[in-house]
């Protein structure tokens, strides 16, 4: 596992390079002042190197540091969520339930592999007793906004992407202890696919795919950017259980769904008035903006790879 | 209540740096917990002595405020307090004037020595700024922000070098609400505007109205809901 892993983070270095020079080239021809495009391009340079670096430094600490890693990403995608939608004062001790509890308790499930309890714990348990807790404190102004939103952000924020770290949980023959190059394998393909369909945007975009929900989302990004990003998906088959095809099929899904995903959050940033969730990541927006794609992708490529490849 | 002695004794000298140490624990819990951004729109980070007026819903209010200052400026900049409740208690007092360094004012004062105004011109006096809540208490109501106290007319009136300096602080009463005491980690801002001052022959009632719109204007929660 090694080797691939070095072989990983090397291509990874050579890429962000790659992307360095010719942002800096661009930087060095452009006349001043430099249009926002290129700013923003190379912040977003410069955010990838400080978050494939961070991501690397988890990926040292094995399991325990991919737990904690994106036990740390729900934690910023939750307070974000939370922040942006509505709540009363009555709500505080479900939004500390949903930091203190939900996060701690669903992260340890992965860590135990208790996979029962990890399917059905938000989506069942907390999904009956958040509401449960708000009814009881007796507040019904905008009952339902408000529960609906609380259901919201532990989905996206904690559930779905919980699915992340729990791939490492999965017994698939052939592929003992080598599981945590799967969780490469996704986020490398569905945040690829994301660069991927911003950069076929930038240079190709004309019909614009949902010009109410995202204007910036064309569908020459979107077919561009979803076929290089299948394309990539087999040129890494190497480091899953898949054959070329088949690691191209899983990586078309899941990045399918990465775009779904980027679209519902567009969504919903929309219909609050705001541009972007945060400012966590420079260039970026925050971290919701960034994870949106895993957030969509993460619980179907879990369930694919679980259907078809364990036993 | 005594006003604080001004010249240095080792007492004096330790309850600074254990007054240092605590202020910057509480910018950095401040910042982790609420990932707090200073928004500087109208006025900029400045060595000039000021007055800090803001909106006020939360204990956390001026620890988020103070937070957002630089280190040197956040060093001699002290809120002002509510004396019936933070100097109620021993602890509350430790935490508020030692730890804090705050300055505790009684709201309904009866002894001369115990006027707000005299307390906090001392300590203007002495060349430090002040953060002050001119809502006079933590806003439990639906409005945005309640009527202004003359305190801050007064302040003005008196010294009117220093400059006033308007923050809205946003979220964080939903982050730490009247009545709790474990914060929910949401997102905050502190917007600081532009100066105002006193403008010449301008009464009370009319300057501080004036005040009032000019804080409220910092709100982006209510152009952000009128601009869609």
């Amino acid at each position: 596992m090694m080797r691939e892993t070095t072989l990983l983070v090397l291509g990874l270095a050579g890429v962000l390079t790659t992307a360095s020079v010719v942002a800096g080239i661009l930087t060095w021809r452009a006349a001043d002042p430099q249009s926002p495009t290129l700013v923003n391009l190379n912040q977003r340079i410069k955010a990838w190197w400080v978050m494939v670096a961070l991501i690397a430094i988890a990926f040292l600490f094995g399991k325990d540091g991919m737990i904690v890693l994106f036990g740390l990403i729900s934690f910023a995608a939750l307070r974000e969520f939370v922040t942006l939608t509505h709540s009363r004062r009555s709500d505080h001790w479900v939004l500390l339930g949903m930091f203190g509890i939900i996060i701690p308790v669903q992260y340890w499930l992965v860590w135990t592999e208790w996979y029962g309890l990890f399917t059905i714990f938000i989506p069942v348990y907390c999904f009956l007793i958040m509401p449960a807790i708000t009814a009881l404190h007796g507040d019904t102004e905008r009952f339902l906004e408000r529960i609906a939103a609380q259901q919201w952000a532990v989905m996206l924020a904690v559930y779905c992407v919980s699915h992340v770290p729990a791939l490492m949980t999965l017994p698939i023959p052939g592929y003992e202890n080598r599981s945590l190059l799967l969780i490469a394998f996704l986020i490398v393909t569905v945040q690829g696919s994301d660069v991927l369909q911003y950069i076929f945007g930038k240079l190709f975009g004309k019909h614009r795919f949902s010009p109410t929900v995202s204007p910036s989302k064309t569908w020459e990004g979107l077919i561009g950017g979803l076929l290089s990003a299948s394309a990539l998906g087999a040129l890494l088959y190497w480091l899953t259980p898949f054959s070329p095809l088949e690691a191209a099929g899983v990586a078309f899904l899941a990045c399918l769904m990465g775009f779904l995903g980027g679209l519902v959050a567009s969504a919903i940033k929309r219909d609050q008035g705001v541009k972007d969730w945060g400012h966590l990541i420079e260039g970026h927006g925050g971290m919701m903006d960034r994870a949106d794609s895993l957030v969509f992708a993460a619980p179907v490529f879990f369930h694919i790879v679980r259907y078809f490849w364990t036993v | 209540m005594a006003v604080r002695d001004s010249h240095e004794t080792p007492g004096n000298a330790g309850r600074r740096l254990l007054g240092a140490i605590a202020s910057a624990t509480l910018a950095v819990l401040a910042r982790g917990v609420t990932g707090v951004r200073p928004i500087w729109s109208g006025s900029a980070p400045s060595q000039r002595q000021r007055i800090y007026f803001a909106n006020h819903a939360s204990h956390g209010d001026f620890i988020l405020l103070s937070a957002c200052l630089p280190a040197s400026e956040r060093a001699r900049t002290r809120a002002v307090a509510a004396a019936d409740y933070w100097g109620k208690t021993r602890l509350r007092r430790f935490i508020a004037e030692d730890m804090l360094g705050s300055v505790l004012v009684h709201r309904a004062w009866t002894e001369p020595a115990q006027n707000p105004i005299k307390i906090m011109l001392d300590v203007l006096d002495r060349g430090d700024s002040l953060i002050i809540f001119p809502e006079g208490t933590r806003n439990m109501t639906d409005e945005p922000l309640l009527r202004f106290r003359s305190g801050l007319y007064n302040l003005s009136i008196a010294r009117p070098d220093v400059e006033l300096v308007p923050c809205w602080i946003e979220n964080m009463s939903r982050v730490l609400p009247k009545g709790q005491f474990l914060p929910v980690p949401l997102l905050c801002r502190v917007i600081f505007g532009a100066p105002i001052a006193v403008a010449e022959n301008e009464d009370r009632r009319d300057f501080l109205s004036r005040a009032h719109a000019a804080l409220l204007a910092l709100d982006p929660s209510t152009s952000r809901r009128s601009s869609r």
